[in-house]
């Protein structure tokens, strides 16, 4: 596949006027709290994701990047700004067409994955939330299109790897077809060898269904993998967006990339001796 | 490596060159349904004044052999090994309490994730204080200035405040900074970090590595530093080790873990996205079951 393809088709479009499948976050901000104990936790954040485009969101904790994703899926009621997938305004309810076209896959499998519930039941309750009825045909479908024979079908999370339950909450975000899908940290929780099979997943899985990402991540290389883009937040502001090969290429402006993109090389020892 | 040192009293420094640690054949093992379940199977190493790295993923072991050296592994988890010995002196055979004098005493051990290392109800410079006590005896007054220059050390700038903190008020850096003041005030010869940075943000990690780092060239202490973390390993450690199924399948120098020849360690490289060697996809990792044979100790 080409890096720069989408990329170059990102830049040559109007921005503001999403096409299906694209996101616009135009001056968001989110705040939790009230009066003095009010934190401001994203501050007029700005982003433009083409359709089937892959962007990715870093930061250190705290910066607001997850947020952001929150804020999309209306998981936070807080914020104000323009937010919009595909042709569909954002305002405080998402509609059930919304969950058709934006799903989300979290950072911990453990977590998010109902512990009494077998494989089948958790996809077929979600197949028949979003309507469909041909629900025992998709349910093979879908684990055959995350890498699951059909032995896991009856297994429960706890019978199940890191890897393989997060190959299931995959399989979950795609049940209803999506256009977008929303990842939050997908491998920070595995081990780098599976880490590699779920990146090598969705990389698979994007190609095949046209899919746009939006990924937060604090690890540098992963997002540097799987996207196009990059936004760089820090304390709740973006403070620089810039395509993969600028990256690459060590072209950020930033000195707080400039400072990621040192940590992501492993240990400076020479750096941290004059910094400490 | 050279071969064990004499059997001196304890209390006498070890030649630099002779290993402070040595352990041989350890072997931990849990009951299963069915037998026991073998987490680490004759795992043997030294370490001296360095910076020793020990890498593999979850389950591999890596853990567990650092908590046997300090006889953390509570039953029924059974430790057995042909010899842990600190200079020369045999851990196995110590009383449970001739070994509480070598925990935090002479091995000290740093955990991944400091907000549940510390004791959420007790100020930060009590419990530094505390580890002073334990340690030994001494007027307050002298406890409490040592556990400033201890919070000075690890490059807190403002010890007095910290002091008076809670540890609830503490950012995840400042508790491993915090964390690491505490085990250094016995000054003990090794410190064992189990993923000491895995739960901080990049910018935090380089400076409490720094700190670890300064402490193994300034202090001679010899640093047994756990992790996954492969990249961080190869540019921190002196020499890494690399656990795979509760086995040392290669040991090698930390600055050339790229030239590592064991298929595992080699798949493991392939495995992690590289901002300067694009790829569009990533190897997978092939487990052959003979590398459960392998023992390259």
């Amino acid at each position: 596949m080409s890096v720069d393809a989408p990329s170059a088709r990102a830049r040559g479009r109007v921005s503001g006027a999403a096409r299906p499948g694209g996101i616009v976050v135009h001056e968001l901000d989110v705040w939790f709290g009230e009066g003095r104990d009010r934190v401001e936790a994203v501050r007029a954040a700005s982003i433009d994701v083409a359709a089937g485009e892959s962007f990715g969101l870093v930061g250190e904790s705290g910066s607001g990047k997850s947020t952001i994703l929150r804020a999309l899926v209306g998981l936070v009621p807080t914020w104000r700004g323009t937010l919009a997938i595909g042709e569909e305004s954002l305002g405080r309810r998402r509609s059930r067409a919304f969950h058709h076209t934006v799903q989300m896959v979290f950072q911990d499998p453990y977590a998010s994955l109902h512990p009494r519930h077998s494989v089948d039941q958790l996809l077929h309750e979600t197949l028949r939330l979003h309507g469909f009825r041909d629900v025992d045909a998709r349910i093979v479908r879908l684990l055959a299109d995350v890498g699951l024979d059909a032995r896991f079908r009856f297994r429960y999370p706890h019978q199940l790897s890191g890897g393989q339950r997060q190959r299931v909450a995959i399989a979950r975000a795609l049940a209803s077809e999506p256009d977008v899908l929303l990842l939050d940290e997908p491998t920070s929780a595995l081990d780098v060898s599976v880490q590699a099979e779920i990146l090598n997943l969705l990389t698979d899985l994007r190609a095949a269904r046209g899919l746009t990402f939006l990924m937060v991540s604090h690890d540098l290389a992963v997002v540097g993998h799987l996207c196009e883009r990059v936004a760089v937040m820090e304390r709740g502001v973006i403070v620089e967006v810039l395509d993969v090969a600028a990256l690459r290429a060590r072209e950020a402006r930033h000195p707080y990339t400039q400072r990621l993109l040192v940590s992501s090389l492993g240990h400076d020892r020479a750096q941290s001796l004059r910094t400490s | 490596m050279s071969t064990s040192p004499e059997g001196g009293s304890p209390a006498e420094r070890v030649p630099a060159e002779a290993p402070l640690l040595e352990v041989e054949n350890l072997r931990v093992s849990f009951p299963a349904r069915q037998g026991r379940i073998e987490a680490v199977r004759g795992v043997s190493f030294t370490l001296g004044r360095e910076r020793l790295g020990i890498v593999g993923e979850s389950g591999s072991g890596k853990s567990l052999t650092g908590r046997s050296v300090l006889r953390l592994v509570a039953p029924p988890g059974r430790v057995e090994a042909d010899a842990i010995r600190l200079q020369g002196e045999d851990l196995l055979g110590l009383s449970e309490r001739r070994m509480r004098d070598v925990r935090g005493g002479r091995i000290s051990m740093v955990m991944q994730d400091p907000k549940f290392s510390l004791n959420p109800v007790m100020r930060v410079g009590e419990q530094i204080m505390e580890a002073y006590a334990v340690h030994g005896r001494h007027r307050r007054r002298d406890t409490r200035r040592r556990a400033l220059e201890m919070l000075e050390s690890v490059a807190i700038n403002d010890p007095e405040r910290v002091f008076r903190a809670w540890p609830h008020e503490m950012s995840g850096g400042m508790g491993q900074r915090i964390m690491i003041a505490m085990m250094l005030i016995p000054d003990p010869d090794i410190l064992i970090a189990d993923e000491p940075t895995s739960a901080l943000d990049v910018t935090v990690q380089a400076q409490v590595l720094a700190i670890l780092d300064r402490l193994v060239s300034e202090r001679g202490m010899g640093l047994m530093f756990i992790s996954h973390d492969l990249g961080l390993v190869s540019t921190f450690c002196d020499r890494v080790l690399i656990l795979y199924a509760g086995r040392v399948v290669e040991t090698c120098r930390a600055d050339r873990l790229h030239e590592a020849t064991h298929p595992y360690t080699r798949g493991l490289l392939g495995s992690l996205p590289r901002l300067d060697a694009p790829r569009a996809r990533l190897d997978v990792l092939q487990r052959d079951p003979a590398w459960l044979d392998d023992g390259a100790a």
